[in-house]
């Protein structure tokens, strides 16, 4: 019984852990779909963030500039991505697919040309790196039965990203629903003429959205290059942008549930990786390929309407033409 | 004395197409000021550029006496403008509150300034009767609040100059008269009123001066005591109006195209047409009146088999099309049925395509595509040149896209289409909108010898004017319903007028 | 409503403005490679050289333009009905579990039924795989491009999943299926070179390059002479217009797609049946994406088509020789270009339009008008 309880919290400790990317992501396709710009090109400033990250800390030693360099990277693609598609009106997917390939390209070229590796960057020492922090107490709570467990696994012993993630989500949300940039954000995602009359720029706004989007992208970057994991390995982002894509639109474009929906992929990855091999009462074995299908399955199923009725914000994929 | 708005010499071009031409408009304080205009005329333009949606190529803007550069809405909005869009700029998710915040939020976070943008709210309707519940939903509102809504975010700011972009268009009378009574309240508080309209009645019964417009420039400007709907016509079209179309009487025939019981409710379950009955005989045109936006669109479109049923039978040349029937626009289309469309934009034409390809737009499965399995060009140009001579469609090339007819040619383009399939029965809507004085003669004329050839025509046309002159029999919709069939020679325009507010002709007579 | 520019002329539209988009992205790489110093003529060079001069250079680059003219095809066809079809990767792979599957199949069977069949079933598979998002698109409302994007991953992990299991070949340890049936391999144009007596250098360029033509020759009459084209672009410029009209858009939607994933599966021919001759995990190697790069340079019209996957053809075959002639550039580099042809042809496609249409009409007065 405490073995299960034991396996099912660390199941939850590697949940969080794989879902922190996807939060991050999923908080920065919020800001950017929810202002009118489909956003496919999540996966590419993730990924662009995770190498910059990676390789500022291993040429400067510091995590912290690794981290503050990934944040422009990521804010760097996005301001691409609004030229094209703000600026000049280009169509948002085309954009979202030149940066994801663009990036895939530029991290492997400048990978390679930087440390030689076959486009890794070199390991980083743990002091580079964003370490695991341990609460006050923890030894202390120890003694407790149940309780010290969760305190040690679930709530303590975390790199500091994966708690800046799990606040972007309620900030994402008052952002959105308590603030006049928030407000005039959602209004520009439905109606942009509204805003327009309103005498607010559509443009600024737009790409004030982008630029979130992208700062957060850049984080959850540099938590894959530098914090759970030690280096850039090359296409490490291995479709998280999309993964979060998903789990947007699984939310129906709101911070909390999409963040639920984050959870819940997560939460699948990591019980995929442990049901490996394992025969479950009556089911059998579940292939891991289709566990890991899942989320993309789901998304499929909800946005045909076959579970739940997603409800997309009205002008997005527009460009805005006075 | 100084004007409350005064522009000099304003202009603006889109690409090659000059919208507003060396523009004068002077409005004073505390006066309801008329624009008036065919569509088309660079009203909307200017308006815009008054608000600082465009920019004007050259010219001045003065407020009270002040030249200022609007630049854009924040710069109108700063200096006293506010505006009532033709169509509404309303968030639908939002409340009332909300969208009457966005854009003075009066802080960072929304709680800051919730409390007075309620007052401010609760101010403003009270004191002009505005009333509107400032916590509902927009989407749950009707057409007549959300424009309440529009004139309360466009007075927030104390607005001194208030423009509003054809207002009525969507309103029953009774609507618009409420709309009016605000108006000379926001008059006489001090307000400069800026009323865009093609309506003629509204000019005459609430403005005190009109300015008016013809092909992007001003032609005229007039106190409204010393002027005459007359005078205003001649001068919104350049030439005597000829607004009687000479046509002998019908000479109907057998009933070629009838509906029962018809009814169309939406996909979001809001009944839309309930029970409508009508039958056209062959070789008359049978009118559908009311005011925009009361089922004429879903009434064209159930008929044309583009929207499915909900209730009833439609007979189209003997042939029962009900509910339980799958219709479609081809299968209405090979009963018989030709349809020019509301909008040739969005449904008549395909306006990147050449004008030959759109000649056998609803006909590339037939001869004129050419016989065999693929196209043959030549007889696709064949067709196109043809039609176009007969039609007089100018310029009379068929490889010119779409998009570079002017609005009367674009619409023969879609006439000669469907006039030249010798439909049995023939729907109409709006056939003249948009389109020039020259070619709205032709279009009509065109209407009459196909009525006179033996062709049951449905009308439809917001247009009343259109309607009585045209129809022999005019059916008035009014919120999705039928409110009587009338014959053309004893309706006039109030008894037409009392209907499209939903009074039984009966009554109304 | 646009700034006033007079209209740029056909001739530029079509040939100088895409150049000069092309120009630019290729100046912004060559500006990547000078950053990580090395020369960028030096890199264009050896790509040349390694795409077109060297022995067999041609054919190893025709091979690539194969794939692309598929992929290139299959976003193309999709274009002209307005779907953006993201999903070329995933009915690729589809397209080569379906040869794969059928070519196993017909091990008994001689090659003049087998191969077609196995060919036929690429395209099928592919279609397949095209089809349903197709039809969620067209009755329930599904935007196609994120499902097409979740349809690839669907895919993968499909593949991953046979060709880790049931198909691996038995001692093998990366996923992959075992030889197929020589029957239903495709020829080499070397090979069918040398029935005729003409001695050529070895290459994988095979005949799936001649179906890849025959391919090309039928979009355009698809498109340009058919009527289905004709709803197909009708559909894609205006749906109400083509409701109005009496076309089925629906149906329209559901058949574009299945032709666009046909397309794309018939990419797997030139990899499987024309090369590897077995199915190996991410054999479609991101050409489909690709594909929407070739679509969009050769702006959805097969001649384009042709060229921009020639192109890319070179590039890839060029990028191949990076590897040998340089330490810091590789292979990878084409994927740079890629993503900026993709950025400057697609989604910055007009921003060199009102500059170029001032410049001309300067230098050749405004007279000139684009549709007169």
């Amino acid at each position: 019984m405490l073995d299960f309880l034991y396996q099912t919290l660390l199941a939850f400790d590697a949940t969080l852990r794989i879902a922190t990317p996807l939060m991050l992501c999923a908080m920065a396709g919020i800001f950017s779909e929810r202002s009118g710009i489909v956003d496919i090109s999540l996966e590419g400033k993730l990924l662009s963030g995770a190498f910059v990250a990676a390789t500022v800390a291993a040429l400067t030693g510091s995590a912290w500039l690794g981290l503050g360099c990934a944040i422009l990277a990521g804010i760097t693609m996005s301001l691409i991505h609004g030229f094209a598609c703000i600026t000049h009106k280009g169509d948002q997917v085309v954009s979202g697919v030149a940066i994801n390939i663009l990036a895939s390209g530029l991290t492997i070229v400048l990978g390679i040309a930087l440390f030689k590796r076959g486009g890794q960057t070199p390991s980083l020492p743990k002091e580079d790196r964003f370490t695991p922090i341990e609460w006050w107490g923890v030894e202390m709570m120890d003694s407790v039965p149940v309780l010290g467990s969760i305190y040690r696994q679930l709530i303590s012993g975390h790199n500091m990203l994966v708690y800046v993630a799990l606040l972007c989500v309620p900030l994402t949300a008052f952002i959105l629903y308590k603030t006049r940039f928030g407000l005039r954000l959602r209004a520009v995602g439905e109606v942009p003429q509204a805003v327009d009359s309103a005498g607010i720029s559509v443009t600024w706004l737009r790409y004030r959205a982008l630029i979130l989007g992208g700062a957060l992208c850049g984080i959850a970057g540099a938590y894959l290059s530098i914090a759970q994991g030690g280096n850039f390995v090359k296409e490490m982002s291995a479709g998280k942008g999309y993964i979060a894509l998903a789990a947007v639109i699984f939310g129906n474009w709101k911070p909390f549930t999409a963040f639920f929906a984050c959870l819940m992929f997560g939460f699948l990855d990591a019980v995929t990786a442990r049901l490996e091999g394992y025969e479950l009462f009556l089911i059998g074995e579940i292939p891991s390929q289709l566990m890991q299908a899942i989320p993309y399955i789901l998304t499929v199923l909800l946005l045909a309407g076959f579970i739940g009725k997603p409800r997309p914000p009205a002008a997005i994929g527009q460009p805005y033409h006075k | 004395m100084t004007y409350a708005l005064e522009l000099k010499d304003v202009s603006k071009s889109f690409g090659l197409v000059h919208a507003n031409k060396d523009i004068d408009l002077a409005v004073s304080p505390g006066s309801i000021h008329g624009i008036i205009g065919e569509n088309g005329a660079g009203k909307s333009t200017l308006m815009n550029i008054i608000y600082g949606m465009h920019r004007a190529d050259k010219g001045t803007i003065s407020f009270n006496g002040q030249q200022v550069d609007v630049r854009s809405s924040a710069d109108a909005i700063e200096h006293g403008i506010g505006m009532v869009h033709q169509h509404f700029m309303l968030v639908p998710t939002f409340s009332v509150l909300e969208n009457v915040m966005l854009g003075s939020e009066g802080g960072l976070t929304l709680s800051e300034g919730r409390a007075t943008a309620l007052e401010r709210l609760t101010h403003l309707s009270t004191t002009y009767n505005l009333e509107v519940d400032p916590h509902a939903l927009v989407s749950d509102l009707n057409v007549g609040q959300r424009q309440r809504v529009e004139i309360i975010k466009a007075l927030k700011g104390g607005a001194k100059v208030l423009i509003l972009d054809e207002p009525t268009g969507v309103l029953t009378p009774q609507e618009a008269d409420q709309l009016f009574e605000i108006l000379k309240v926001l008059r006489d508080d001090g307000v400069s009123v800026l009323l865009i309209t093609h309506k003629l009645t509204e000019i005459m019964d609430i403005t005190d001066t009109v300015s008016i417009m013809r092909q992007g420039e001003m032609v005229g400007h007039r106190k409204t005591s010393e002027t005459s709907p007359q005078d205003l016509a001649e001068l919104m079209v350049g030439r005597e109006v000829l607004l009687e179309v000479t046509r002998t009487p019908a000479t109907p025939a057998e009933v070629r195209f009838s509906a029962k019981n018809l009814g169309y409710t939406n996909s979001q379950g809001v009944v839309e047409l309930e029970d409508i009955n009508f039958e056209v005989r062959a070789g008359e045109i049978l009118g559908v009146a009311g005011v925009s936006g009361n089922g004429q669109t879903q009434l064209m479109e159930t008929l044309a088999g583009m929207l499915p049923l909900t209730t009833g039978v439609i007979n189209i040349l003997g042939t029962e099309v009900t509910s339980a029937d799958a219709t479609s626009p081809r299968i209405i289309r090979d009963l018989g049925v030709g349809h020019i469309p509301e909008d040739r934009h969005t449904h008549g034409l395909i306006l990147d395509f050449e004008a030959r390809e759109n000649m056998i737009l609803g006909f590339h499965d037939s001869e004129l595509a050419g016989s065999g399995k693929l196209f043959d060009y030549s007889a696709i140009q064949q067709n196109c040149e043809d039609k176009m001579a007969h039609f007089d469609v100018r310029p009379s090339n068929p490889r010119l896209s779409a998009k570079n007819f002017s609005g009367g040619n674009q619409q023969k383009i879609v006439i000669a289409r469907e006039f030249s399939a010798n439909p049995g029965v023939l729907l109409v809507g709006q056939p003249t909108r948009g389109v020039d004085v020259g070619a709205i003669e032709f279009i009509h004329k065109q209407l009459l010898e196909l009525r006179d050839a033996g062709c049951a025509i449905l009308l439809v046309s917001v247009e009343l004017d259109e309607v009585m002159s045209l129809a022999d029999r005019i059916m008035v919709l009014c919120d999705g319903q039928n409110v009587g069939i009338i014959d053309a020679e004893k309706a006039d325009r109030s008894t037409l007028g009392l209907m499209m507010a939903g009074q039984k002709a009966e009554a109304a007579t | 409503m646009s700034k006033p520019t007079p209209p740029l002329p056909r001739w530029a539209d079509i040939v100088l403005l895409p150049l000069i988009n092309l120009l630019a992205a290729l100046v912004l790489c060559g500006l990547v490679i000078f950053a990580i110093g090395e020369n960028p003529f030096a890199a264009l060079k050896v790509m040349i050289n390694g795409a077109f001069v060297y022995q067999g250079a041609l054919g190893y680059t025709l091979f690539y333009t194969t794939s692309f003219i598929f992929t290139g095809l299959a976003v193309a066809i999709a274009f002209h009905a307005r779907l953006f079809n993201i999903g070329a990767e995933g009915q690729a792979s589809l397209g080569g579990l379906g040869a794969t599957l059928v070519a196993f199949a017909m091990a008994p069977i001689p090659g003049i039924i087998a191969l077609p069949l196995a060919i036929g079933s690429a395209a099928l598979f592919g279609a397949a795989w095209g089809i349903v998002p197709g039809y969620l698109q067209a009755k329930r409302g599904s935007h196609i491009v994120i499902t097409t994007i979740m349809f690839n991953f669907i895919a993968a992990a499909l593949l991953v999943w046979l060709l880790a299991g049931m198909m691996l070949e038995p001692g093998q340890f990366s996923p992959q299926s075992s030889l197929l049936p020589e029957q239903t391999w495709l020829p080499k144009i070397h090979e069918m070179l040398g029935w005729i007596g003409l001695k050529t250098t070895a290459t994988p360029l095979n005949a799936s390059f001649l179906i890849a033509l025959c391919a090309c020759l039928f979009f355009w009459v698809l498109v340009w002479r058919s009527r289905l084209g004709y709803e197909i672009r009708t559909v894609g410029q205006n749906q109400e217009a083509a409701h109005y009209s009496g076309i089925n858009v629906a149906r329209v939607i559901i058949i574009t797609m299945a032709i666009s994933g046909a397309f794309a599966g018939l990419m797997a021919i030139n990899q499987i049946q024309g090369v590897s001759h077995k199915l190996i995990l991410g054999f479609t190697a991101g050409y489909g994406f690709t594909g929407i790069a070739v679509a969009l340079m050769g702006r959805n019209h097969p001649v384009g088509i042709f060229l921009a996957a020639l192109l890319f053809g070179a590039l890839v075959q060029g990028g191949t020789e990076l590897d040998f002639e340089f330490t810091v550039i590789t292979r990878e580099m084409v994927l740079l270009i890629q993503g900026m042809i993709i950025l400057f042809s697609g989604a910055l496609a007009y921003m060199f339009n009102p500059p170029l249409a001032r410049l001309l009409a300067r230098i050749f007065g405004t007279k000139e008008d684009a549709n007169a």
